[in-house]
This record gives C-alpha cells, structure tokens and sequence, in this order.
C-alpha cells in the first residue's frame, strides 16, 4: 500500500495514457488481444473462434435476412413488451399512489408479487402463449412492469401534500391535478423505472427467446452450437450484447436530463 | 387516520378474489387442467412431492452449482474490486467497464457456455460466477474507494500501515457497501442458475420445472414452481439477515 498519490503516478505516464477513456480502450484492446491469441492456441475451431473469425462473421450473419428478421422479431417484441409495461405501470402507479388507501393496499402486495423469481414462471408461460413473439412479449412485460410501477409509485409519495391541497382548493380539476402536480413530479423516478423496465423487458425477452428454441434468436444460438460455427454464434451474442450496452446508455442519459429540473 | 383494518380488508378480498377465480375457472373446466391445475389436486401433489423426498436430489444439485459459482464470484469480485479501488486511476478505467458490462442480460452468454461446459453442472457454474461477479466487484470498488480520506489520512498520521490498515480501517468502513453487492450477487447467481437450468441441463430444480412442462405435467410443474418460490424466499430472508448482522460487526 503505497502512498503515491494517484494523480503523481499517473503523471510519470505519457499524457495520453493519463486519460481513463484511452486506457479503458487499452484494456479492452488487450482483452481481445488475449482472445484472439488463446483461441489460436488452444485451436479448436469447432468450439472456440477466435477474435478475428467473430468479427469477420458479422457482416454476412447480419445479412443472412433469417437472421436480420429473426432480430427484428426480437427488437418487436422488446419494444411492445416495454410499451405495454411503460403505459400500464405508469398509469396504473400514478393511480395507486395518489391515494392513500390504495397505495397502503397494493403497494405491499405489487412488492410481494415483484419478489417471485419470474424465471420460474417460463414453462408456464411457454405452455399458455406458446413459443411464438406472443410469449416473448408478455414474458417481456411482466418482467418490465414492475420496476416501472414500483418506481412510479414510490416518485408520487415525493409529491409535496401542501401543493395537491391548494390545487384541489383553487379548484383545480382531477385532469389538472395529473398533468401540472402529479406527472412533473413522478418524471425522475418515471425514468428510473424506464431503465430498471427496459433491462429486466429485455432480460425476459431473450429468456424467452432462448427457451422456445423452434424460431427466433433462441433457435439461431442452438443451431450455431450444434453446426459447430462458434464463430456466427460469438458474433449473434456480441451484437446483442453491444445493442444492451447502447440502450442502456441511452436511458441513462435521458434519465439524468429528465430529473434536472428537480436540482 | 386509521385505516389499518380496511387496507388488510382489501388485500385479504384481493387475494380472495384471486384464488377464488382459480378454483372456480378450474373446478368448472373452462380453463383447461393442462393449463391452470385445480387447487385441491395442487395441494396434494405438493405435500406428496414434500413426503416423497424427490426433491432432496435437485436441490442438492442446484445448491452445489450456486455453491461453487458464488466461491469463484466472491473471491475474484472482492479480490479484483479491492486491487482496481487502490487507486483513483485503475477506478476510473475500470468502473465504467465493469458497469456497462453488468448492464447487459448476461444469460445471452449461457449458450457459450453451453457450447464450452456442456448440459451438466459446469454451464450453470460459469453462468452464475459470471452474473455475480459484476455487483460483487462493482460494490467493493465503490465500498473501498468512497472512503472518507480522513480515516486513512489519521490512521496513517498514527502510524498504522499495511494489514493493520487494511483490517482497522478501511475493511470496517467499506463493509456494509460490499456485504450489500454480495447479497445482490447471491441472489443473481441463484436465479440466472435456475435460468440456465432452464433453458438446458440434465439436473437441479429448473431442470425439474422444465421436465414437467414439457411431459405435460401442469401439476408437478407448479408444485416445483411453488417449491422453488420458497426456497428463494428462504435463501433471500437468509442472506438479508446475514449482510444486516455483518454490517453491524464494527
């Protein structure tokens, strides 16, 4: 345990290594580096493809139209499966949680609900939806709902008391209360619940997706591992895995624009 | 404003209302026995699985998976969180990385993992050590390097240094952070294991739920659904109260 300081070492380095984002990159640099050269080592092609054969599959999988339909069935369903958990929990929050009696009834109960461990529930759904964008929807929505509603409902008991009773005794009506006191309130912690919504929508999504195996991505990654082309299944899952990271940042960013106005 | 007895009024009628239309939609059969299990039938054949001791076997085996997926997680998470949270530098490179990587749903990695492990216990160990290794490592950066300076800055000026550093001040400090990130790592190694049962394996709870789907078996795939439903809750209140009793240790 040394005691430099870490911006005294960081100057002995050139200064375009003192930047976290260059040296972040050279981490993952390596990281493919090391990739690349124990896959060649190990050279067993059936299993393992190296970095090189992973990026040169993925132009041509993501032209094979099978593949590109079978990712914009999965992009369908993630956007429907969030859209229904988006409308539903937001509404179904702001309701729950202006009042009083309702949110001390439901609000233990949605918490105790959101503790089951959904992925228990996947052959149940897989028998009643069947294994088409019908189950990966509805496996997508109830995995998104309840961050959505939760976060909902915990922004509206932020709401300040005093401000709902003078509207209410200026005259303000239900509609008005909604759009001027209770919505610009439950905006920051709406968009909390976005994110949380999104990843766990996208989380049952390929849950679904991988266990009905018949179409879809689910039936792609079986098909590369037993056709032994690990190099098209290392690019199906990098590029779902890079598609992730993008909309995630994305949510992130517009959920620290959106809570702004509270500062 | 008193209104416990209504608020437990309604959920009781909630939940009331709930099994009522279960037992109804089934005892009628207009919900199919293949789909919903009539309740009466459910109940029997939970205590029969319970009696029978069927389930010693698969919960041993998804017991084992998480045992060994969590002793890799926890020691390469704390391991690695603590070298990186040494300086404000490698915090800097690494934080982010960490972050954006557990922000993707690792389970679309289970196939790789399939393909290197195979069907048996070694893909759903991998799964799980990779899935809790993110919170465990992320909490130790964040436990380790929200430090306030002064604790070190005084223990240092006094003279302490090394182990004895490491164990009075800054293991004490950073403590409740990390014992949070390991109970949310037990808690998704345990599921993303289940998940990976689920989606392929020869043995362990999952692959129980999965065997009674796909043989038709509504009611043994709701007795292990219901199995597993408590076992997680008992694993959840089980962990909670040892990250509770833990930070309490200073």
């Amino acid at each position: 345990m040394s005691q430099t300081s870490p911006a005294s070492s960081a100057a002995n380095m050139p200064a375009l290594f003192r930047s976290p984002l260059v040296a972040r990159l050279g981490v993952i640099l390596v990281f493919i580096l090391i990739w690349e050269f124990g896959a060649r080592l190990y050279d067993d092609p059936d299993f393992l493809a190296t970095a090189t054969q992973t990026a040169a599959s993925l132009i041509p999988l993501i032209q094979d139209p099978k593949v590109l339909s079978a990712l914009g069935y999965m992009i369908v369903a993630l956007i429907s499966g969030f859209s229904m958990a988006l409308l539903s929990g937001g509404i179904l929050g702001m309701l729950i949680g202006v009042n009083k009696l309702s949110y001390r009834t439901f609000f233990p109960i949605i918490v105790l609900i959101y503790a089951i461990p959904q992925v228990t529930l996947l052959p149940l759904f897989v028998l009643t939806f069947g294994i088409g964008t019908a189950v990966k929807i509805v496996y997508g929505f109830t995995h998104g709902f309840f961050p959505i509603i939760v976060c909902v409902i915990a922004g509206t008991q932020n709401i300040n008391p005093v401000l709902m009773t003078a509207a209410r005794s200026m005259g303000a009506s239900r509609g008005q209360i909604f759009r001027r006191i209770v919505f610009p309130f439950v905006i920051p912690s709406l968009f909390t619940g976005m994110r949380l919504g999104m990843s766990a929508t996208l989380i049952g999504v390929i849950l679904a997706e991988l266990y009905a195996s018949q179409g879809g991505i689910g039936y792609y990654t079986r098909h590369f591992s037993d056709s032994f082309e690990p190099q098209n299944l290392f690019a199906l899952v990098i590029l779902i895995a890079a598609a992730a990271i993008v909309l995630n940042e994305i949510l992130r960013k517009a959920e620290t624009h959106f809570s702004r106005w509270r500062q | 404003m008193d209104n416990r007895g209504l608020v437990r009024l309604f959920q009781f009628t909630f939940f009331a209302a709930i099994f009522g239309l279960w037992y109804g939609v089934t005892s009628t059969g207009y919900v199919s026995s293949i789909f919903l299990p009539e309740l009466p039938v459910l109940a029997r054949a939970f205590v029969k699985l319970i009696i029978s001791g069927d389930w010693i076997s698969p919960l041993q085996v998804t017991l084992y998976e998480v045992g060994c997926a969590y002793a890799i997680s926890i020691t390469a998470g704390t391991f690695i969180g603590f070298l990186v949270s040494r300086s404000k530098f490698s915090t800097r490179v690494f934080e982010p990385l960490f972050s954006s990587i557990f922000a993707i749903p690792l389970i679309i990695f289970y196939p790789l993992a399939m393909l290197f492990f195979g069907l048996g216990v070694g893909s759903k160990i991998a799964l799980g050590a990779t899935v809790s290794f993110f919170p465990i490592v992320l909490n130790t950066i964040s436990g380790f390097s929200n430090l306030n300076p002064v604790y070190t800055r005084a223990a240092s000026s006094m003279g302490a240094s090394g182990f004895l550093l490491f164990k009075r001040v800054l293991l004490p400090a950073a403590l409740p952070v990390i014992l949070t990130g390991l109970r949310i790592g037990f808690v998704l190694c345990f599921l993303s294991i289940i998940g990976g049962e689920t989606l392929g394996s020869l043995n362990g709870l999952g692959h129980k739920i999965v065997f009674h789907a796909e043989s038709m078996n509504t009611a043994g795939m709701f007795t292990y659904i219901i199995f597993v439903i408590i076992i997680a809750f008992i694993l959840n209140t089980l962990v909670l109260r040892l990250e509770r009793k833990g930070a309490h240790y200073r």
